[in-house]
Parts: structure tokens; C-alpha cells; sequence
């Protein structure tokens, strides 16, 4: 089979996926940081940068959900099925997350904490369980010659390694979010946001060292990807220099800096986990063709949705977002 | 039971219990967002404030419903990988770019152009946030549309073949999307949102006239809604009819349970309503229209024979009494919706509607109708499909994940379930405050109110003019 089809699918996968770690990180990182004041206008202001986008942003999991099953069923199967607890954990959270918008707005005042605890709560376990997927593909898990899983059951995902990952995302999401808070906002917020950066950027370094060193310790396969492929240390430069954009960016009150260097961190580091899995889908077992759909499916979402809609879907995010870009008022909601 | 079958059972009722519940809210809000912008065209066209007030009214109902309805189907798009792996994995090639169309054409674009709807009233043209309408509600019917095509190819397996290792393969996707069974099956699931909707709004309308408030709101929505009803209802019986024929072709033994149909019969009777003995494979209390109507309803012949579930192995049966009862119970709802509409829309004709107080009761009481003939049409389709996931291909018992353990689906199952029994009490409620509070002032839109002022896209949202309480007195 020609190498075309699946390889622009797992490109297309490979944006959907960095579009939705970025986009739904920094709003699930608002989420985790709102659960750290309990002041009814912070929260309120907190909520109105983040709430004409969130819906929109969470479209980038299902599209990525859903590209992953039509371009890699085998994949899609594999993966899902392996991570069934952490994947019903995450899609819970990310429902309680979801009505909370809506909901906390309806609710008395002596119910509004159910859907507090739920936005804050969910955010957090959402991103948590992400973090610790992800850990666990890089540790590896156990798949069979047929691409089926054969490990132990239902937590065979679960270690140190994979927890240690999901709190890293939540410290990376959170600062995220703080960046968007700082882009979005004026006054008090905006202020205790560019406040609480450094410690959160300091909580990201922490976790990236950790991570290299237990990375090291267990000897991973993925570290032997970074010997084999000394280019691949352009990413962490790359995160390096973006790290000072923000101390800079901080420092100097640029709005738009810690949120900018946030994002080249997320895209550095995105783009050495993806650089060291190639040509594999899922590590160290699946290869893209080995994953991939028959050309017959692969070619039939390619000349719609793929060169058709996909470009429509970027301009319409585009556009969403022109419609709402500048400063929020701290109490945009509707009634 | 073995640990198999019991983790099996248990995804089934995981995954009835999530989409039924998912579907209760797509089959209002497709109505819904068709009947926002029918209502902001309307505005932009006749500029009657009637109509502003009735769509910041129902945009508020939209938005809760609509929250729910995204949260509870991005369950679904992951459950068929958590939960029935191999189904995913064997038929991924064909669902996959199915559910994948339905995301990119439908999904993203609902999601996005709702934030404009609701939060962008202020910073976009007036024509834009008219398009903003449409496209909302384009998206959630192309969602319907393709997620039918996907249904419609698990009860109909067109156009693939089968490899070695027991994988589906499409060979022809205009087999798989332009099918004729998907041509009517659409149709009835989009007209089953509309007559829902259709009948809320008509509800809605009711209870205000019974309750002598919003006088002009009140009359438009019964009159609309009740109006749309009577054309849309029989158009729902014509395309349920024609839903049966493909039954019959394709699908013997639905048809066969559908009808609680023991024997071969030629001509055949009809059973109106019995309790169905599957452990004697006859009906008792039986209600019985005879020869030839069984033929007449189910193949428009006078002569035709059908299918008993005698001439089908016992292993390939459905649970009889399951489609029996549903598709039952949604005949008996849509019969009196049609009853509800045309009496309500002859009355209205010469202004005697706000006068029948009975029928006002009644439409008022008939909003669950539409949900209830959704649910049991859904009810009939899917466990009228069983013991197959892809009908007469693959058995929903090798569909599913195999290594997971009882107790793991046992433990998402009771999440889900505190979830959804949360957040439908509440959004429920909330929908119930909505109704009871009624449509608002028309806020005053500083903003408009000078048509040479430039467009305030990029400014500081201005907060409409009038601040109430998150809970009405």
C-alpha cells in the first residue's frame, strides 16, 4: 500500500491531537486554577475567557478520537480498550467539566459549589488521566503480534512513571491557563495570574527533570530514540529559549508572552514525544501501517473530510476566535 | 452466567443506558436549533419583536440542552473502543470515516458557531450571527444524518466484504451512503427531532395560555407549534411505514419480534397487542386483526406471506417482547400527536384554540410524547438488531472488549450512572426554571441602537441591559 494515505492521516492525527493539548490544555488549566479561589468574581471572570471557546476545543479530542478510528482502527482499539478505566475516568470528568458552564449559572447560590467542584475537579482529573496516558505510552505497555493488548487487565497501565506524568500536565495545563488568563484579562486577575507564573513554570522544569531522570533510570526505549537521533535536541533548545520568553515576558508585563512561550514548551515537547515514537502509532509495537485503515477507508475521508472540511474546520476555529479575541469583561456571561 | 457473558451484558447496558440517554437531547436541540433560526430569519425578515423574544427564550432552553447533548456524545465516540474493541477494530473501516464525516462536518461546526450564538450577539454583523443560526443548525442535522448512515450500515451491512482474519472492508461507499435504507431511516429520525421539538414548543405555549400569561408568546408558540406537528406527523407515519419495508426485506427476524409472529403466515394476521410467550412461542390476551392485515401493513399486500420466528434459529432471535412493546408504544405516541395536532390546528383556523381548555391540558401534557416515540423507535431498531452488532455479520457478543473483567464495567457503569442521574436532575430542573421564568424584555442593545456605529467586534462585551437573578422569584 501506497505510504501516502497513512502517512498524511497520522499527520492529520498528529495536529488534531497538538491543537487539542494546546487548546482544551489552557482551558482545562483555567479549570484547575479556579479551584484555588474561591472569590465568586474571580471565578465569574476566570469563566467568561474561557467560555465561548471551550466547546470548540474539546471538538479537537473527538476529531482526533475519531480520525484515530477511521485512519487506525487498530489503534483506536488497541488503545482505548487498554486504557478503558483512565479513558470512562477522563470522559467523566470532562462531562462534569462540560455542564459546569452552563449549570453554575442556573444553580442557587447554595448548589453553585456541586458544579464548582465539578468544573475545578473535573479539569483536574481530565487532565491528570491525560498526563498518565501518555506516561504509559512512553513506558510502553503490552501489546500481541495480532496489535491486540495482552497484559493483565484493566490497571496494567498504572505506575509511578504514568501518575508522575499526569501531574506534570496538570502543573504544564495550569500554566498554560495562566497565560491565557493573563492574555484574556485586565486588573486583579490578570495581575495574580502573571503572580503565580514562575512557580508554575518552576513546578514544569521540576517535573521535565524528573521525568528525564526517571526516563534514564528505567531505561527506556524512547531515550534510546534521542542517541539515535541527535537532531531531536532541538526541541528541548527550542523549550529553553521559551523559557526565558517567559521570565522576560512576566518581568516586563507583555501579555501576550508567557501564554506565546507556554505554547512553543507545549509544542517542544509534543514535538519530540512524536519524533522519537516515528514511524510507530503506539510504542514501541504499532507502526502507522501496521495501524492503518484499508486504502479503500483511507482515501475515502481523505478527498472530503481530509482536504475539504479539515482546512474549513482551521478556518472557522480561526474565525471563532477573531470574533472573540481582545480583553474580557469580568462578567460576560448571558442570561 | 460465565465472566464473559456478564462483562458483555454489562457494556450493553452501559452503552443503552449512555445512548439512550444521549439521544433525548439531539432529538430536541436538532428541532430546537431548525426552529431558532426558522425564528431569527423570521425576526430579521418581518423585524416583529415577537419573535426576538421567543428565540432569546429558546436559546436559553437550547443552551442547556445543547451542553448536555455534547457532553453525553462525546461518551459515545470513545465507547465503541473502551467497550467493544473488537467491533472497533473489525468494522473501524467502514464507522470510522463515518463517525469521523460526522465530527469534522458536523461536530465542529456545531460547537463553534454555538459560542457565537450565545455569546456573540454583540461583536458580529447581523447577517452573521443569521448564518451563525443556520450553521448551528446545519451541523446538528448533517450530525444526524451521518450518524443514521453509520446505523444504517450496522442493520444493513452494504457494500463490503469480509477478509480472513474477520475484519469488514468497504468496496463501495456509495453502497454504504447513498443505501435506501439509510434514505429513510434519516428522514424518520430527523423528522422524530422535529415533531419533538414541535410538541415541546406547543407544550410550552399551552401551559402559559392555561396559566393566562404571555399573551402573544404564548399563542404564536402553540399555534407553530402545533401547526408544524400537523403536517410533520403524518409525514413521520409515511417514513415509518416505509421504514418497515426494509425491515421486511432485510431483516426477518426484527419483523418477525416487531409483530410477536410465531409462524409463517400467508396471507398474514395481525397482532395489535398480546403479552408475547417466548417459552411457548405463542401470544396470550392476544388482540388479533386477521388476514390479510399482517400483509397489508407489512409488505402493502393482500397476499404476501412473512416470516415466523419459527423458521429462524432460537440463537438468532431478538428478545421478542422488547421490539414488541417499543415499537408499540411509539405507534401509541405518535397517534395521539397526530390526534393533538390536527384537532388543535382545526381549532385554531377560526380562534376557538385558547377556548378548549381540554386541549390545552392535553398539549400541554403531551411534551414527553416525542422523547417517549424517539426512545421506543430507537429501543425497536436496536434490540430488534440483536444477538447481532452488524446485522447477520458479527454477533454483539465477539464485539466486545475481551479482556476486560466484570467488576471493571461494573465500576464505569456506576459512574455513569451518578453522572447522568446528576446532571439530568439538574439540567431538567433548570430547563423547568427556564419555562417557568418566560421570555424576557428584548435586552436594550446599546451597541445597535446607533446603526452608523461601527461594529463593536474586538471591544469589551457590552452586558445586556438587564440583570436578573440566577433564580426567578
Amino acid at each position: 500500500m501506497s505510504a501516502f494515505f497513512p502517512n498524511f492521516w497520522a499527520a492529520v492525527l498528529a495536529l488534531g491531537l497538538l491543537l487539542y493539548v494546546v487548546l482544551d490544555g489552557f482551558d482545562l488549566g483555567v479549570g484547575i486554577l479556579f479551584g484555588f479561589t474561591r472569590d465568586e468574581a474571580t471565578r465569574r471572570h476566570m469563566l467568561s475567557a474561557i467560555s465561548p471557546v471551550w466547546d470548540g476545543n474539546e471538538t479537537w479530542l473527538v476529531i482526533g478520537g475519531t480520525v484515530l478510528w477511521a485512519a487506525f482502527p487498530i489503534a483506536y482499539a488497541l488503545i482505548l480498550s487498554t486504557f478503558y478505566l483512565p479513558m470512562c475516568l477522563m470522559l467523566s470528568a470532562l462531562i462534569l467539566r462540560g455542564v459546569a458552564f452552563e449549570f453554575r449559572q442556573r444553580a442557587s447560590a447554595h448548589t453553585r459549589f456541586v458544579w464548582d467542584i465539578g468544573f475545578a475537579g473535573g479539569s483536574f482529573i481530565a487532565t491528570f488521566v491525560q498526563g498518565a496516558i501518555v506516561g504509559a505510552l512512553v513506558r510502553g505497555i503490552s501489546v500481541g503480534a495480532d496489535g491486540r493488548f495482552d497484559g493483565g487487565g484493566a490497571l496494567d497501565w498504572a505506575s509511578p512513571f504514568a501518575f508522575l506524568c499526569g501531574a506534570g500536565l496538570c502543573i504544564g495545563n495550569a500554566l498554560l491557563g495562566a497565560g491565557w488568563l493573563v492574555l484574556k484579562s485586565e486588573g486583579p486577575l490578570r495581575e495574580r495570574s502573571y503572580r503565580i507564573i514562575p512557580w508554575l513554570l518552576a513546578g514544569v522544569l521540576i517535573f521535565l527533570t524528573f521525568a528525564f531522570l526517571a526516563a534514564l533510570q528505567m531505561n527506556l526505549s524512547v531515550m534510546h530514540r534521542w542517541v539515535e537521533r541527535p537532531w531531536l535536541d532541538v526541541f528541548p533548545l527550542l523549550g529553553a529559549l521559551a523559557v526565558i520568553m517567559i521570565v522576560k515576558g512576566v518581568g516586563k508585563r507583555r501579555d501576550s508572552w508567557p501564554f506565546a512561550g507556554t505554547l512553543v514548551i507545549f509544542l517542544a515537547a509534543f514535538a519530540t514525544l512524536a519524533a522519537s515514537f516515528l514511524p510507530y502509532m503506539v510504542p514501541f509495537s504499532l507502526t502507522i501501517l501496521q495501524a492503518a485503515a484499508p486504502i479503500s477507508s483511507l482515501s475515502f475521508i481523505f478527498w472530503g473530510a481530509g482536504i475539504v472540511v479539515l482546512p474549513l474546520t482551521l478556518l472557522y476555529t480561526i474565525i471563532v476566535y477573531a470574533v472573540f479575541k481582545g480583553k474580557v469583561s469580568p462578567s460576560a456571561e448571558y442570561r | 452466567m460465565s465472566k464473559e457473558l456478564l462483562t458483555v451484558l454489562l457494556s450493553r447496558i452501559q452503552f443503552a443506558f449512555t445512548v439512550s440517554f444521549h439521544i433525548i437531547f439531539p432529538a430536541f436541540t436538532i428541532g430546537l436549533a431548525a426552529w431558532l433560526a426558522f425564528l431569527d430569519g423570521l425576526h430579521l425578515a418581518t423585524g416583529r419583536p415577537v419573535y426576538r423574544r421567543l428565540f432569546d427564550f429558546w436559546l436559553r432552553i437550547f443552551a442547556v440542552a445543547f451542553g448536555l447533548g455534547v457532553v453525553s456524545g462525546i461518551v459515545l465516540a470513545f465507547e465503541f473502543g473502551t467497550n467493544w474493541s473488537e467491533l472497533a477494530r473489525r468494522t473501524g473501516a467502514i464507522q470510522g470515516p463515518l463517525l469521523a464525516y460526522e465530527t469534522f462536518t458536523a461536530f465542529a461546526l456545531e460547537a463553534s458557531f454555538f459560542g457565537v450564538l450565545i455569546f456573540g450577539r454583540n461583536r458580529v454583523p447581523r447577517w452573521f450571527y443569521f448564518i451563525a443560526c443556520l450553521m448551528v443548525a446545519l451541523g446538528t442535522t448533517l450530525s444526524a444524518f451521518w450518524i443514521m448512515v453509520n446505523n444504517s450500515w450496522m442493520q444493513v451491512p452494504n457494500g463490503v466484504h469480509l477478509t480472513a482474519d474477520g475484519a469488514f472492508v468497504p468496496d463501495s461507499w456509495r453502497a454504504i451512503i447513498l443505501s435506501s435504507v439509510v434514505w429513510v431511516r434519516f428522514p424518520h429520525m430527523l423528522l422524530a427531532a422535529y415533531v419533538t421539538s414541535a410538541f415541546c414548543i406547543a407544550a410550552t405555549g399551552a401551559w402559559y395560555i392555561l396559566q393566562n400569561r404571555e399573551r402573544t408568546e404564548s399563542r404564536t408558540m402553540m399555534r407553530m407549534g402545533l401547526g408544524i406537528a400537523a403536517v410533520l406527523v403524518p409525514a413521520q407515519m409515511l417514513f415509518g411505514h416505509l421504514n418497515g419495508e426494509y425491515v421486511v426485506r432485510h431483516q426477518p427476524s426484527k419483523m418477525a419480534a416487531i409483530e410477536a409472529r410465531w409462524h409463517d403466515e400467508k396471507p398474514a394476521a395481525e397482532v395489535l397487542l398480546a403479552w408475547p410467550d417466548v417459552e411457548n412461542r405463542r401470544n396470550r390476551f392476544a388482540i388479533t386483526l386477521p388476514a390479510p392485515f399482517g400483509s397489508l401493513i407489512d409488505s402493502d399486500s393482500l397476499s404476501a406471506g412473512e416470516v415466523g420466528l419459527d423458521s429462524i434459529p432460537p440463537e438468532n432471535w431478538p428478545p421478542v417482547r422488547i421490539p414488541f412493546f417499543a415499537f408499540r408504544t411509539m405507534v401509541g405516541c405518535g397517534v395521539v400527536m397526530l390526534f393533538l395536532a390536527w384537532v388543535g390546528s382545526w381549532l385554531a383556523l377560526d380562534d376557538r384554540l385558547e377556548t378548549r381548555r381540554w386541549l390545552l391540558w392535553a398539549t400541554f401534557l403531551s411534551f414527553p410524547l416525542g422523547f417517549i416515540a424517539t426512545l421506543t423507535g430507537w429501543f425497536t431498531a436496536e434490540v430488534g438488531r440483536q444477538p447481532w452488532v452488524v446485522y447477520g455479520l458479527l454477533r454483539t457478543a465477539q464485539a466486545a472488549t475481551p479482556f476486560l473483567a466484570p467488576r471493571d464495567v461494573a465500576l464505569t457503569l456506576l459512574i455513569f450512572g451518578g453522572i447522568y442521574l446528576l446532571i439530568f436532575s439538574a439540567g431538567t430542573l433548570y430547563i423547568y426554571r427556564l419555562l417557568r421564568q418566560g421570555p424576557l424584555p428584548t435586552p436594550v442593545d446599546p451597541e445597535r441602537a446607533n446603526p452608523k456605529r461601527p461594529l463593536a467586534a474586538g471591544g469589551p462585551d457590552s452586558h445586556h441591559g438587564i440583570e436578573l437573578g440566577s433564580t426567578p422569584a
